[in-house]
């Protein structure tokens, strides 16, 4: 992954709080949370279980409404767009990974990744050739014709991956990506999703597994709903070169 | 000491002379631990004191630095070196496990916040290490590929325990906190003894080993 500059910012989260419930049983699932993710950039979120990281994947995907707050998506606030605007935009816009990867069981590899695009209202043989590059770049070409429940766990994730990304999409929400996974098939998941990034898209990552999130370009942390600290820009290899690793 | 039995692994594949050692110790191990040449002869010096390595015979009149090959004894080293697990008895002393064993009796001291600072220091390190994994191909490595990846990934999976340690004495703490915590001088001996026993019993089983 070679540092290029990174592009501007896609998602843009700005102040926001998520309250569940009113009165006294109110809990606050975030609270004043600021995070920009820019092209090219893969943030990851990492806090306890119940530190508000899952509602952040929420609420920036529009997946989930900020009690107050916003959030801008390719240019767009989602606050200011109705429900069908927002529908259309999340849709248009955002991708999806999940740890149990989620992929339709009766659909090939390559009508898993078609699908979005026939629903963007895409011509079906147009659909396919775009699924086919898709599955291309993340290297399962060869595996379009497959059916779910005859790839391994590391390729349906490849498969969910070129989903995530096909067409006119260019930001991926990948919750717990490499859970069902073991070690070195979720590193090489993360060094496609990596991949996928680094060559015009931008990925939130929420994961509890700090190997996994060192893929990313920054961490943040969040704890009570708040974001509490970050590791900011890495200064990159050059500094271990002067510590004396390669 | 690693530097010992890294180089009688090189020379069971072939005589060297000591500044190709040097350069394939480092090579090897993907220049993780430099090694400066006088590290390289005084080992090499002991070795040859305990038999284990001797000057090989130089055909070539022209030859300018001394070779060197393993002896029969220095073949036997090296496959228990082989055979025989690394020893993890004695816990090395860590300035990170002692600064949060006084913090957490300090007083004014919060530990929540050396946590989180130590937390994002170690992860800024993990990133590091991994973009340097990510430079590899990704597929078709060579053998020098896969030895410098796996070095990678060992520190990588060592700063990952450490980040999962904290997270456990983050909650801890937490927990500890909200029980009331006690300090109690017999306890705190009765901790020392057991951890001099269970150092003792660990030396004991691997001594045999060894």
């Amino acid at each position: 992954m070679s540092r290029r500059p990174l592009g501007p910012v896609l998602l843009s989260v700005r102040g926001v709080t998520r309250v569940h419930g009113t009165g006294t049983t109110a809990v606050r699932a975030l609270d004043g949370v600021d995070l920009d993710v820019r092209l090219g950039e893969l943030v990851a979120v990492m806090g306890a279980s119940g530190s508000g990281k899952s509602t952040l994947l929420n609420i920036a995907g529009g997946l989930d409404t900020p009690t107050s707050g916003t959030v801008v998506l390719a240019g767009d606030e989602l606050s200011g767009l109705d429900v069908k605007a927002r529908a259309r935009l999340r849709r248009r816009s955002v991708g999806y990974v999940f740890q149990d990867f989620n992929l339709i069981p009766a659909l090939t590899a390559a009508e898993n990744v078609s699908l979005p695009r026939e629903l963007d209202g895409v011509r079906v043989r147009a659909a396919r050739r775009e699924a086919l590059a898709a599955l291309d770049e993340v290297g399962v070409a060869d595996l379009a014709d497959r059916f779910p429940d005859e790839l391994s766990g590391g390729q349906q994730q490849r498969v969910a991956i070129a989903r995530a990304l096909v067409g006119p999409r260019r930001l991926v929400l990948a919750d717990e990506p490499t859970g069902a996974l073991d070690s070195a098939t979720g590193e090489d998941v993360m060094r496609v999703l990596r991949a996928r990034i680094d060559a015009g898209a931008a990925g939130l990552l929420v994961t509890h597994e700090p190997r996994f999130a060192a893929w990313a370009d920054r961490t943040v942390f969040v704890r009570d709903g708040v974001v509490v600290d970050g590791t900011g820009y890495a200064a990159g290899p050059e500094s271990l070169l002067a510590s004396g690793v390669r | 000491m690693s530097v010992r039995q890294g180089l009688l692994a090189l020379l069971a594949e072939t005589p060297m002379h000591a500044y190709q050692m040097r350069q394939q110790f480092e090579h090897r191990t993907g220049g993780t631990w430099p090694l400066n040449m006088g590290q390289v002869s005084t080992t090499l010096d002991r070795l040859v004191r305990d038999g284990l390595v001797e000057p090989a015979d130089t055909a070539d009149a022209d030859a300018e630095v001394q070779r060197y090959h393993l002896t029969a004894a220095g073949r036997d080293e090296l496959a228990t070196w082989w055979a025989t697990p690394v020893v993890r008895s004695t816990p090395a002393r860590d300035e990170l496990s002692i600064k949060l064993a006084l913090a957490v009796s300090a007083p004014g001291v919060d530990v929540r916040t050396i946590v989180q600072a130590q937390r994002t220091e170690t992860m800024r390190a993990m990133t590091d290490l991994t973009r340097l994994k990510a430079d590899l191909p990704a597929s078709g490595w060579s053998s020098e590929d896969l030895a410098w990846s796996l070095v990678l990934d060992h520190l990588v999976f060592a700063a990952e325990a450490e980040v999962r340690w904290l997270d456990h004495v983050e909650s801890r703490v937490a927990r500890a906190a909200a029980e009331g915590g006690t300090s109690d001088e017999t306890a705190v001996s009765r901790r020392a003894a057991a951890t001099a026993r269970a150092t003792a019993a660990t030396a004991a089983a691997s001594g045999g080993a060894r």
